[in-house]
C-alpha cells in the first residue's frame, strides 16, 4: 500500500521550496491545498457518491412502514426491524438463499478448477489444435450464452422430460448450464498467468520423478492460488449477479435463486409496499460476496507475499 | 492477452510432454512407459471413473425407456471415451482439455450451432412444428356446431391436481350410455365397472381421475373451451361447463390442390412452401403455418424493412454510445479517483478505498432495481433529493443518461481497484524523472503514467467494453428499454440490441425466433470484430512502450 516513510521529499511533485515564510500562514494552506487537500475532497466526494444509494437502502430496510413512497436517505420516521421479520415470514427468502450460495459456490469453484486444468495444458503442454483450441475459445467466449436461451430452452424441455432431476426448476440443472460457459470465460486469464511461471520448476520436478498431474497439483497450483482467488471471487459475484437464465429456469417458489425471487418481489402492485424487505434482502445478499471476498483476501495477499519472497 | 500462441523454439523443444522417469534419458516414450503410478493417483482415476460409469448407467435408463437410441449411442461412447483417456497413458494433453470441453460442448456450442442454424428459418409463433402439425391444428380449430351433431353429457375431470393438472373430458354418448375419456390425443372408452354415471348421464366418478366440481371447473373455463378433441368424424368441444358436442371441421386439407379449403364460404388458401404458410387469393394468411428454410432473409430484412432498419441503425449507435460511456465513464472516473488518493502524503487512503468500493459488493441485479425505484417520478429519491419532478424514464435522454449514471456506479469501483493497482506497479522513480526534467505534473501524467496504465488495463477495458455491449440486466432491470416512441412499441430510446432481441424473440407481440437468432449473430459479428481489432492494436501498443 501507501509508502508514508522516507518520501516525504521526493513526494513534493511541484519541486517548490519548503514553505517557511513567516507571513505564509495562509500560503501555506493554499499549498496543502494544491498538493493534499483536493485529494480529500475529491476522496470524500467519491465516498459520498458510493454509499448515497447504500444508506438509501438502509433506511428503506429500516423504515417501519416498509414502503418506497415512504423512504427518505435518512429515516424519519424511527427505525424498527420489522421487515426483516416481514421478509422471512412472506417470502421463501431462507430458500432462495441457500439456493443461490449452493449454485454460486459450486459453479465458481468448479469452473475455476476447469479452467485451471485446460489453462494448464494450454499453458505446458504442446499439441495438434493447441492454437486453434485457444482461438476458438476466444470466439466462443465473445459469442453471449444467453444469446442461445431459445435453443437452451429447447434442449432442457428434452432433458426435464428424460431426467427430471437436472431439468427445469433444479439446481442442478442451471448448474450444469453455468458450467458450459465456464472455460471460455477464465482460461486466458489464467493460461496468462500460467505463462509466467518458470517452466524451470516444473521441469525441474519432472526431473525427480513427478507425474504431470503431481506437477500441476503440487507444484503449479499453489504457485496460481492468487488468480484462483481472483477468478474464483469473480465467477461468484457473476453467478450470484445472474438473471436471465435463472428467471427462465427457475419458476417454482423453493427453486428460486435470490436474483429471480427478489425480481418477483418488486413486480406489480407489490412493487411499492415490498420495497422495506426488498431492501433487508438487498442488505442480506452482500454479506456472502464481502465474506467470499474477506476468505479470498487471505489468499490473495499471501500469493503476492510468496512472490515478493522468490524475488 | 500478450501471450505468444506458438513458440516456435518450445514447440521443437517439448513434443508432447509425458512425465519423465529419474534418470531416464528424455525420451517422451521411454518415460511415459516408466513414470511411476502413485497409490493416491490410481485411487483417484478409480473412484473418478467409477462415478462417471455410475451417473451414464443412471441416466441411460430414461434413454432406454423413451427409446432414445442415438442418445444413447452417444452417451455409450462419451462414456467408453472417458474411461479410455483416462485409463491410457497416452493423450495427456486431452486428460486436462476434455472435463471443460464436454460442458462447453453441450450447454455452449451445441445451443450457439442451434441457433444460428435456426437464423435460417421462420421458426417461431404459429411456425414451430411440421406442415402436418399445422394442417392438424388448422382443422380441429375450424370445429363447429353442425345441424345433427351429437350432443354428450360432459364431465371435467382431471389426473392430477384440480386446479393445475391436465384436463380430461368424461363423456358419455346419449344413445350407447359408453362413458369415453378424452383429451387434445383423442377419445378412448372407459370401463364401465370403473365409473359412476348419475341419471341424466353425466359422470359424477371415475376410478384414476378426480372430477372437478362446478367451483373448480368455472375457474379453469378458458382451458375447457380451448380444449379440443379430435374424434373419428371431426371433434369434440365443450358447450359450457356440462355439455360437449362431436362438431365437424369446417376447413379441411386438400391434398389434390395443396391447400385448405373452408366448406362453408368455399374459400381457399393454398400452401406457400417459401413462407410457410397457408395463403389465400386475396393475401390472407392462416395464423398457423410451419417451420421452413427462409435462407437469407431474416438477415436481409434488418437492412431492408423500414420498420425495422430505423430503428436498428438507432439501436446499434447507442448500443456503442452505451457501451463506450459505462466502459470510458467508469475507467476515467476510477482511474481520477485512483491518481487522487495515489499520494504518499495522503492519509487515510486504506478507509477511502474501503469505502469506495462497497457498491462492488452490493449485488448488481439488486441495485439496479433501487436504482430504478430512485429515479420515480413520484416517489423516487432523485426528484425528493433535488426538488425535481422529471419523469427520468419518459423521455429519451433522460432515461439515458440514467442508466449511464447507473451503470457509472456499479463499475467505477472496479475500475478504482483495477486502476490503484496499477499505479502502484508503475514505478515511481518514473515520475520523478519528469518532475526532475521540468514537466508539469500534467505533462508526466499525459506522458508517462496514463500510456503505462492503458497498456496493463487495455485487456480489462476491451473486455469491459465487450460485456457492456450485451449488458442485458443494466436496460432489463432499469427502464426496460423505455420511452418507447407511440408508433413503434417493439424498440425503445434506451433499448440495447440484447434487449430487443429478447423482446423480439419472447415479447408479447408473438415469438419470432428465427429473426431474433438472425440479430443474435449480426451482435456476435460486431462484439467480435471490435474485440479482434483492439486486441491487435493493444498488442501493437505493448511493442511500443515495453
Amino acid at each position: 500500500m501507501t509508502t508514508l516513510t522516507g518520501v516525504p521529499a521526493t513526494g513534493d511533485v511541484a519541486g517548490g521550496p519548503p514553505p517557511a515564510n513567516r507571513d505564509a500562514g495562509g500560503r501555506r494552506r493554499n499549498r496543502w491545498f494544491a498538493q493534499v487537500g483536493w485529494r480529500h475532497v475529491v476522496g470524500v466526494l467519491g465516498v459520498l457518491f458510493s454509499l448515497f444509494p447504500i444508506v438509501f437502502v438502509l433506511s428503506a430496510a429500516l423504515n417501519p412502514l416498509g414502503t418506497l413512497s415512504s423512504t427518505e436517505l435518512v429515516p424519519t420516521d424511527g427505525v424498527s426491524f420489522g421487515n426483516f421479520g416481514e421478509l422471512f415470514g412472506r417470502t421463501a427468502f431462507g430458500r432462495w438463499f441457500l439456493n443461490s450460495l449452493l449454485i454460486a459456490g459450486v459453479a465458481s469453484f468448479t469452473s475455476v478448477f476447469l479452467s485451471s486444468l485446460a489453462a494448464y495444458a494450454f499453458s505446458r503442454m504442446r499439441f495438434r489444435g493447441r492454437r486453434v483450441g485457444l482461438l476458438s475459445l476466444l470466439l466462443i467466449q465473445m459469442f453471449p450464452q444467453f444469446l442461445a436461451i431459445v435453443a437452451i430452452f429447447l434442449i432442457f424441455g428434452t432433458i426435464t422430460d428424460l431426467w427430471p432431476s437436472i431439468g427445469f426448476n433444479t439446481p442442478w440443472g442451471l448448474l450444469l448450464l453455468y458450467l458450459g460457459g465456464a472455460l471460455g470465460v477464465n482460461t486466458w486469464l489464467m493460461k496468462g498467468f500460467f505463462d509466467t511461471l518458470p517452466r524451470e520448476l516444473d521441469e525441474s520436478a519432472t526431473m525427480d520423478g513427478a507425474t504431470h498431474a503431481q506437477v500441476f497439483f503440487r507444484i503449479m497450483l499453489p504457485l496460481v492460488a492468487p488468480i484462483l482467488a481472483v477468478t474464483g471471487l469473480l465467477a461468484f459475484i457473476g453467478t450470484i449477479n445472474e438473471f436471465l437464465m435463472a428467471n427462465v429456469f427457475l419458476t417454482g417458489t423453493d427453486s428460486k435463486t435470490l436474483a429471480v425471487g427478489m425480481y418477483g418481489m418488486l413486480q406489480g402492485n407489490e412493487r411499492n409496499n415490498n420495497f422495506g424487505i426488498f431492501a433487508v434482502a438487498t442488505l442480506l445478499t452482500a454479506i456472502p460476496t464481502v465474506l467470499v471476498f474477506q476468505f479470498l483476501q487471505r489468499y490473495i495477499v499471501s500469493g503476492l507475499t510468496a512472490g515478493a519472497v522468490k524475488g | 492477452m500478450s501471450t505468444k500462441l506458438s513458440g516456435p523454439g518450445s514447440v521443437r523443444r517439448n513434443p508432447g510432454r509425458g512425465p519423465a522417469g529419474s534418470g531416464l534419458p528424455r525420451t517422451a516414450r521411454n518415460a511415459r512407459h516408466h513414470a511411476p503410478i502413485t497409490a493416491t493417483g490410481l485411487a483417484v482415476k478409480v473412484v473418478l471413473l467409477g462415478l462417471v460409469a455410475g451417473i451414464a448407467i443412471w441416466a441411460a435408463f430414461p434413454l432406454v425407456e423413451a427409446e432414445k437410441w442415438a442418445g444413447l449411442a452417444l452417451l455409450a461412447v462419451t462414456t467408453a471415451g472417458l474411461c479410455y483417456l483416462y485409463l491410457t497413458r497416452r493423450h495427456i494433453p486431452a486428460k486436462y482439455l476434455v472435463p471443460g470441453t464436454l460442458f462447453l460442448i453441450a450447454f455452449q456450442i451445441v445451443p450457439v450451432l442451434y441457433t444460428a442454424s435456426t437464423a435460417f428459418t421462420n421458426f417461431g409463433d404459429g411456425h414451430r412444428g411440421s406442415k402436418d402439425d399445422a394442417i392438424v391444428a388448422i382443422q380441429t380449430a375450424s370445429v363447429k356446431q353442425v345441424p345433427g351433431s351429437a350432443e354428450y353429457a360432459l364431465s371435467v375431470a382431471t389426473a392430477g391436481d384440480p386446479a393445475t393438472g391436465p384436463l380430461i373430458f368424461l363423456v358419455t354418448d346419449p344413445r350407447t350410455g359408453a362413458v369415453s375419456a378424452g383429451d387434445g390425443e383423442g377419445l378412448r372408452q372407459l370401463d364401465a365397472a370403473d365409473v359412476t354415471v348419475a341419471p341424466g348421464g353425466k359422470v359424477t366418478a371415475a376410478d384414476g381421475y378426480t372430477v372437478l366440481n362446478f367451483g373448480q371447473a368455472s375457474a379453469r373455463s378458458q382451458e375447457i373451451t380451448d380444449l379440443v378433441v379430435p374424434t373419428a368424424g371431426g371433434a369434440l368441444r365443450s358447450s359450457g361447463l356440462s355439455r360437449a358436442y362431436e362438431g365437424k371441421a369446417i376447413r379441411a386439407y386438400d391434398a389434390g390442390c395443396d391447400c385448405v379449403k373452408d366448406n362453408e364460404t368455399g374459400k381457399t388458401w393454398s400452401a406457400d412452401e417459401a413462407t410457410g404458410s397457408f395463403v389465400a387469393a386475396d393475401g390472407e394468411r392462416l395464423a398457423q403455418g410451419w417451420k421452413v428454410n427462409v435462407g437469407l432473409s431474416n438477415f436481409t430484412r434488418v437492412l431492408t424493412d423500414e420498420n425495422i432498419s430505423g430503428p436498428f441503425l438507432g439501436t446499434l449507435l447507442w448500443n456503442f454510445a452505451f457501451a463506450l460511456g459505462s466502459t470510458g465513464g467508469t475507467f476515467i472516473l476510477g482511474m481520477f479517483i485512483a491518481l487522487a488518493l495515489h499520494s504518499p502524503r495522503m492519509r487515510g487512503t486504506n478507509l477511502y478505498r474501503v469505502l469506495l468500493i462497497l457498491p462492488y459488493a452490493m449485488p448488481s441485479f439488486a441495485m439496479l432495481l433501487v436504482w430504478r425505484d430512485m429515479f420515480n417520478t413520484d416517489f423516487g429519491l432523485i426528484n425528493n433529493l433535488f426538488g425535481l419532478s422529471i419523469d427520468w424514464f419518459g423521455h429519451d435522454w433522460s432515461a439515458r443518461f440514467a442508466v449511464i449514471l447507473v451503470q457509472l456506479w456499479l463499475g467505477y469501483p472496479y475500475m478504482f481497484l483495477v486502476a490503484t493497482g496499477a499505479l502502484q506497479a508503475i514505478p515511481r522513480e518514473l515520475t520523478e524523472a519528469t518532475s526532475v526534467d521540468g514537466a508539469s505534473p500534467w505533462q508526466s501524467f499525459r506522458a508517462v503514467t496514463l500510456p503505462l496504465l492503458l497498456v496493463a488495463l487495455s485487456p480489462l477495458l476491451i473486455s469491459s467494453f465487450a460485456y457492456n455491449f450485451n449488458n442485458f440486466n443494466a436496460i432489463y432491470l432499469t427502464t426496460e428499454g423505455a420511452p418507447f416512441p407511440a408508433d413503434n412499441p417493439t424498440n425503445g430510446a434506451t433499448d440495447l440490441l440484447i434487449t430487443y432481441t429478447y423482446r423480439l424473440a419472447f415479447g408479447a407481440q408473438g415469438a419470432e425466433f428465427g429473426f431474433a437468432a438472425a440479430i443474435s449473430l449480426f451482435i456476435f459479428t460486431i462484439v467480435a470484430v471490435v474485440s479482434a481489432v483492439s486486441f491487435r492494436s493493444t498488442r501493437k501498443q505493448e511493442e511500443v512502450y515495453s
